[in-house]
């Protein structure tokens, strides 16, 4: 039993029909630190997670809150006893009708011993009281749909924090922040470990556990294969026994370009933003980094149909390219696997072959007849050359874990030959291994199109490109070979140094 | 000709096992559940009434449900791309009263008339979808407008009052023409099949349609992307799909469906009559929804409609037959719509919806 346990598992198990997916996960964690759980998708950390806040319950095994048994039965029971988790999904934890203040107290509001009445005045002293005790900078009569998102975070945390818990679970809080909105949710974070509060913090991003954490935790197909809290912490110790494998630095043999497939010349995508050229040669790999909000997925977009530049000539192949449309683009051999696959990529209610064919039926049908069988055959190829973990191509995806779900993503639009193939995020929410399939099927299937990603982590960037292009503020603003190249000079690039310099 | 379209599908669903063998219990249950009870209902029926179990029976069920299954179909073409129409009643009374006035007051032919009924159709589908698409009006609300807007429409050329032939019109003369008997044989022939004088006119109409729709949305590329667009419209967009002209064309669709009902409807009154297809929304709404529990769909679809419709109508001829007074049939439609949601959504809410 270590020093200051506060809250501790021990032996959960857990299963789904013949699936197991918790294996006894034994694990503790004590005031005031912040204990990082990694894994891989499909690890079972969602699990984990729910069991802990009570929306789950184990089948095998106990959890201990100091010397209590705790076994909560549902998410406001685990609440009151002091495990306050706060999910992925933000807009999960406010609700966006009501204003700032509301929300703060919404669970006192919701709980008994209150009276019937609705005193806004009370509501808002003791929503300050929360706000002043976390320290909010939020204006408390504000609506909650004018918040960004990371304001919107703040206050599902804040209020959690007003009922004085002494386990939190972060569930990856970073995965639509930007990097300035990410620091503030760290300096709360900081602010939470000083009152003692036991922290539990999922992620994938190596720069957010670099940052916050005090111990990792590494679990894989449902048991905890290794702690790590000797300091300096062993970061990759924890990826390696979260993969179960030693992923090689993955050193990349940078390609030169030959012809061009598609130039930009003067292309402007936002008001007052320095228009840039841009060349992409066949065979090529190039990724486009920078932080959060400069424009990539803008860029992306603009390259693909969905919004015309404000300036600027596009060609392809050395003939004019102003698609008016994404299925314009299509025609022209312009395929984009776009960000945020839930809202943009997949059809949830279709099945993997369904949903790898959807925007090439026309070749798969005849007088408008769609030929399932050719689908099928095209998709099982698809299935076996990415690896994509699944019984049958009719398997509806809703059953894939995230890393899966990008790959049919990826998948249906490798399907067909294309001219320029643009990736905006292809990583997000993707394990390391599942990623190391794609960048490397990208990089494999590369040679007869120009392949363009966008990319906000520098690590994937490095990993899969030939040459590395970084934006800032709606415009390009240096361009880097992926070969001996100059770190200091690509992160100045990224902070926007090179754009003052030039202007 | 059912039996055919029943088939089809079943021999789908047959090859659809060959790769996953071993159905659960409760797999088994959502899928031919709704399927089992029907053909249990059939069986009761037979068993207990004296004639239920005829050629003539089925065919009067068929009959009975042909206009709301005729616009079940439609709306489940809306459906289909996540969008709901509640102007399809609306449209199909507006049609049998634009026939009725194209004939009656206009003293035009029988072609005439059906060409009337099917432009409207396509006109307030079209109207429909553009508000819906462009004028970024909620599917309910916008339909819901329109629905009241045809019901108000199609009292005034005639002042509120039905039409038939030698009524008074507005200005006191009497009107000249007459339905014609090619479009009364629409609502009233019978065509022989294996028994003389059976089928009529207006079940073939419905399983014509039906077959239609049914592979339209099941086989088509075109059918597969209204399903795309309904699923996840921002991800059929990025993958090509023209989202708005399908939507639009989803409302065309369901339009001229509800004006085909229209048209069956005058000619089987043989009058335009201002009171009459009270029912005809519910009733098709309810048949489309049941048939997201059949075959387990969860999804809106044409053959789960068709059985819909088709279930409510054994149901209600059963029951008659038994001797249950008719004001009990909206409570029993009810019931059934309640208890299929119940399956579709609790039971095979497989994917956490």
């Amino acid at each position: 039993m270590g020093q200051g346990a506060i809250f501790r598992i021990a032996g959960l198990g857990k299963s789904f029909g013949p699936n197991e997916v918790l294996r006894g996960v034994t694990l503790e964690l004590r005031a005031g630190e912040v204990t990082v759980l990694m894994g891989a998708n499909g690890a079972g950390k969602s699990t984990l997670v729910k069991i802990v806040s009570g929306v789950y319950r184990a089948q095998r095994g106990e959890m201990f809150l100091g010397e209590a048994p705790f076994a909560p039965a549902s998410p406001a029971e685990a609440m009151r006893a002091g495990v306050v988790t706060v999910h992925q999904n933000i807009n999960d934890g406010v609700v966006a009708a009501l204003d700032v203040a509301t929300n703060l107290v919404l669970d006192r509001l919701s709980g008994g011993g209150r009276g019937i009445f609705f005193n806004p005045r009370r509501i808002r002293r003791e929503a300050r009281e929360v706000a002043r005790r976390m320290g909010l900078g939020i204006d408390l009569m504000a609506d909650v749909t004018g918040l960004s998102l990371a304001d919107r975070q703040m206050v599902a945390i804040a209020r959690a924090m007003a009922h004085e818990p002494k386990v939190m679970i972060l569930d990856e809080p970073t995965s639509s922040l930007s990097s300035s909105e990410a620091d503030r949710l760290f300096a709360l974070v900081e602010r939470l470990r000083e009152r003692g509060v036991a922290i539990l913090y999922i992620s994938h991003r190596m720069s957010d556990i670099r940052r916050i954490a005090d111990r990792i935790v590494s679990l894989r197909d449902g048991r905890i294969v290794g702690v790590f809290e000797e300091k300096p912490l062993d970061y990759e110790g924890a990826v390696n026994a979260m993969l179960g494998q030693n992923l090689g630095a993955g050193g990349i043999e940078s390609r030169e370009a030959t012809a061009p497939v598609f130039t930009a010349d003067g292309l402007r995508i936002a008001e007052g933003a320095r228009p840039f050229s841009l060349s992409l040669g066949i065979g090529e790999v190039v990724a486009i980094t920078g932080l959060v909000g400069v424009g990539k997925t803008r860029l992306a977009e603009t390259l693909f149909g969905v919004h015309p530049p404000l300036a600027g000539a596009m060609r392809i192949d050395g003939r004019p390219y102003a698609p008016s449309s994404p299925a314009a683009a299509i025609r022209r051999g312009v395929f984009l696997v776009a960000k945020d696959r839930a809202r943009t990529g997949i059809v949830p209610d279709f099945n993997i072959y369904e949903n790898i064919s959807l925007p090439f039926l026309p070749h798969f049908s005849h007088l408008g007849v769609a030929s399932r069988r050719a689908e099928r055959a095209a998709a099982r190829a698809r299935i076996a050359d990415l690896k994509i973990v699944c019984r049958s191509e009719r398997d509806d995806l809703a059953t894939l874990s995230g890393g899966n779900q990008q790959k049919v993503t990826v998948a249906r639009w490798l399907s067909q030959p294309s001219r320029m193939l643009i990736l905006d995020e292809p990583f997000q929410g993707v394990d390391i291994a599942a990623r190391h399939d794609i960048a490397a099927k990208l990089r494999e299937s590369a040679g007869q199109r120009a392949t363009l990603l966008f990319l906000t982590e520098l690590d994937e960037a490095l990993e899969t490109a030939d040459r590395i292009l970084v934006m800032s503020e709606h415009t390009i603003v240096g361009e880097h070979r992926n070969r001996n190249l100059d770190m200091d000079r690509l992160l100045a690039d990224v902070a926007g140094r090179g754009l003052q310099g030039a202007a | 000709m059912d039996s055919d379209m029943a088939g089809k599908a079943t021999a789908r669903v047959e090859e659809g096992q060959g790769a996953r063998p071993r159905l659960s219990p409760r797999e088994l249950a959502i899928r031919y559940g709704f399927l089992a009870l029907l053909a249990g209902l059939i069986v009761f029926f037979s068993l207990a009434t004296r004639g239920f179990a005829s050629p003539q029976a089925a065919v009067f069920i068929l009959q009975s449900v042909s206009i709301t299954g005729i616009l079940a179909l439609g709306v489940t073409a809306t459906l289909v791309v996540g969008g709901f129409d509640l102007s399809i009643g609306a449209i199909a009374t507006s049609a049998m009263m634009a026939a009725a006035y194209v004939m009656v007051v206009l003293e035009q032919n029988a072609l005439v008339a059906v060409l009337a009924c099917l432009a409207i159709g396509a006109l307030v589908g079209l109207i429909n979808g553009l508000i819906i698409c462009y004028m970024r009006v909620p599917d309910l609300l916008a339909t819901l407008g329109m629905m009241f807007l045809l019901i108000g429409l199609q009292r005034i050329p005639t002042e509120g009052r039905s039409i038939a032939a030698g009524m008074t019109l507005p200005d006191g003369s009497t009107a000249g023409g007459a339905f014609s008997p090619a479009f009364l044989a629409l609502g009233r022939h019978r065509f022989d099949f294996f028994i003389e004088n059976l089928v009529p006119a207006s079940v073939v109409v419905l399983v014509v349609l039906a077959v239609l729709i049914w592979f339209f949305l099941e086989y088509t590329r075109f059918g597969r992307m209204m399903y795309a667009v309904g699923s996840n419209a921002q991800a059929a967009a990025f993958a090509g799909a023209p989202v708005r002209a399908y939507r639009i064309w989803a409302y065309v669709i369901s339009g001229v469906f509800s004006a085909i009902g229209g048209i069956l409807l005058a000619a089987r009154l043989g009058r335009g009559d201002i009171a009459s297809g009270n029912n005809l929304l519910l009733d098709a709404v309810a048949a489309a929804l049941i048939g997201f529990a059949v075959l387990g769909a969860a999804k809106p679809n044409a053959f789960g409609t068709a059985i819909g419709a088709l279930f409510v109508g054994v149901l209600l001829q059963g029951l008659t037959m038994m001797n249950v007074p008719y004001y009990t049939q909206d409570f029993v439609k009810g019931a059934v719509l309640v208890i299929a949601l119940v399956f579709t959504f609790a039971l095979l809410g497989r994917n956490g919806r």
